[in-house]
């Protein structure tokens, strides 16, 4: 999208998480669509070992 | 090299599989393995008076009193922070308390069996709302209900249940979850229909050998009277399905979640006997009026067995009356049962939910896959006020925390990278 098109069109969003923010934009009626996302409950050290169970161990 | 898949789909088809019936009654004393003269069992993970809640300290009082130990509320909580009370979780006995969970050695329980598997449950009868042991009640009435439980309600039940078996009719308790659902219960804080349904079930046999008309009437009014009478049952029912599916190698599949109103605890089918513990979640929940958010104890309970069947939290979507009674909207809670299709190994093939087309409801929580997601379970139940005495405060919609699915998770790790 081109600079001159996005101030003319305004902005078409997708939001990832947070739903408070997809509905400030709802609000203010802008194009947006919202995405239900979590991060992972792990931290990186235990997801790698999952990844690796998944994966049929060692 | 374990195959996790493999083993969740054989510990999911225990579960599925299970055919829990009503097969009788008796006092725990002479009916719960391992039930021992002044011991308690009690909810959640294990626990000492010390560490014990508000409601647990009270329904501990309460069952003092009950069984003659202590005459008053201050001989009880003597009695019980001197150590001449053995405390043990329901769970340890294959049984299952709602809220504060207390079963002393004189209460009568409900014994459920899994024909599939043929391991039994045990449950004691529902009292009813608001002032209550098992929200940490202890006022004179709530040990009058207690008797009148004792000296005319078990009778009742347990001979009409006794004729029952004798005709190889036990009531078929799965049989009516999976009805109750389809007729807007969700069977943790709904049990409207389940109620109901229990009581066609079992009257014409409280008729036939109940010979006094005046106590079949208090008994048939006593679970008219109480919504959340079949709870209890739908709890052993899940108990002993979700016991059936524990021990399987590689399996990472929760078989336990339960809390004490201190600390949440779970069990997993391929990880032995260990609970994996974090603090209890403070429920945020729809109030009674009255009481405030600072009067709520910690969640507690071993209901959220229901969740762990597939049923409560989980099937929402299937009672959206529930939301008068827990906060929310309608949309609020089919979205809570579509969330928990991301954490559970499967869907259900008896408990459906009509307004999802008849999808199985989300069964078989995996621990891997909550601590991938970030998704936790959620639970819809009942909330105890934190001081002993008081009885309940509200109920809605709680999340379990994610600290004992990753400490389980880990352990999961550990065990079977063999690292």
């Amino acid at each position: 999208m081109s600079v001159t098109k996005l101030l003319k069109e305004g902005p078409k969003v997708v939001n990832i998480g947070v739903e408070q923010f997809y509905a400030d934009l709802k609000t203010q009626k802008a194009e947006a669509v919202s995405m239900d996302w979590k991060p992972s409950a792990a931290g990186g050290d235990l997801l790698a070992r999952l990844k690796k169970l998944r994966k049929g161990g060692n | 090299m374990i195959d996790i898949e493999k083993a969740n789909g054989e510990a999911l088809s225990r579960l599925l599989s299970a055919q829990p019936l009503l097969v009788g009654m008796g006092k725990a004393k002479d009916t719960v393995p391992g039930m021992k003269d002044r011991m308690l069992l009690h909810a959640g993970p294990p626990l000492t008076w010390e560490t014990a809640s508000g409601p647990i300290r009270g329904g501990v009082m309460a069952a003092c009193m009950y069984e003659g130990w202590a005459d008053t509320p201050e001989e009880a909580e003597k009695l019980a922070a001197g150590g001449a009370i053995t405390f043990d979780p329901c769970h340890h006995h294959h049984a299952v308390g709602p809220m504060a969970g207390i079963v002393s050695p004189s209460m009568p329980v409900f014994v459920l069996e899994n024909r599939t598997a043929g391991n039994t449950s045990y449950v004691t009868m529902n009292e009813g709302l608001g002032k209550v042991l098992r929200m940490g009640a202890f006022a004179p009435e709530v040990i009058e209900r207690l008797r009148w439980m004792e000296k005319v309600l078990y009778p009742v039940l347990d001979a009409g249940i006794r004729l029952s078996v004798e005709r190889g009719q036990e009531v078929d308790v799965k049989n009516i979850v999976a009805q109750a659902l389809h007729m807007g219960d969700e069977l943790h804080n709904r049990n409207k229909a389940g109620t109901s349904l229990f009581l066609r079930a079992i009257a014409p046999f409280l008729v036939e050998t109940c010979k006094n008309a005046a106590e079949l009437a208090e008994v048939i009014r006593f679970i008219d009277k109480n919504d959340h009478f079949f709870l209890n049952l739908a709890m052993a029912a899940a108990k002993a399905s979700t016991e059936a599916a524990h021990g399987v190698e590689g399996s990472s599949l929760v078989t336990i979640m339960a809390r004490n109103g201190t600390e949440f605890g779970i069990k997993v089918s391929g990880l032995g006997d260990d609970w994996f513990t974090c603090q209890a979640a403070l429920p945020d929940v729809l109030l009674f009026p009255g009481f405030t958010r600072e009067d709520t104890n910690r969640d507690i309970g071993d209901s959220a067995i229901m969740e762990t069947y597939g049923v409560g939290g989980f099937a929402l979507a299937a009672a959206p009356a529930i939301v008068q009674f827990i906060g929310g909207t309608p949309k609020d809670a089919a979205n809570y049962t579509l969330e928990m299709y991301e954490i559970t190994g499967g869907e259900n093939n008896m408990f459906t939910i009509p307004a999802l087309n008849f999808r199985g409801t989300p069964t078989g929580i995996d621990i891997l896959k909550v601590a991938e997601t970030g998704v936790t379970p959620v639970l819809d139940t009942g909330a105890a006020h934190r001081e002993p005495g008081k009885g309940q405060v509200g109920a809605g919609i709680v999340r379990m925390p994610a600290e004992a699915f990753l400490k389980a998770a880990g352990a999961f790790a550990d065990r079977y990278l063999g690292e």
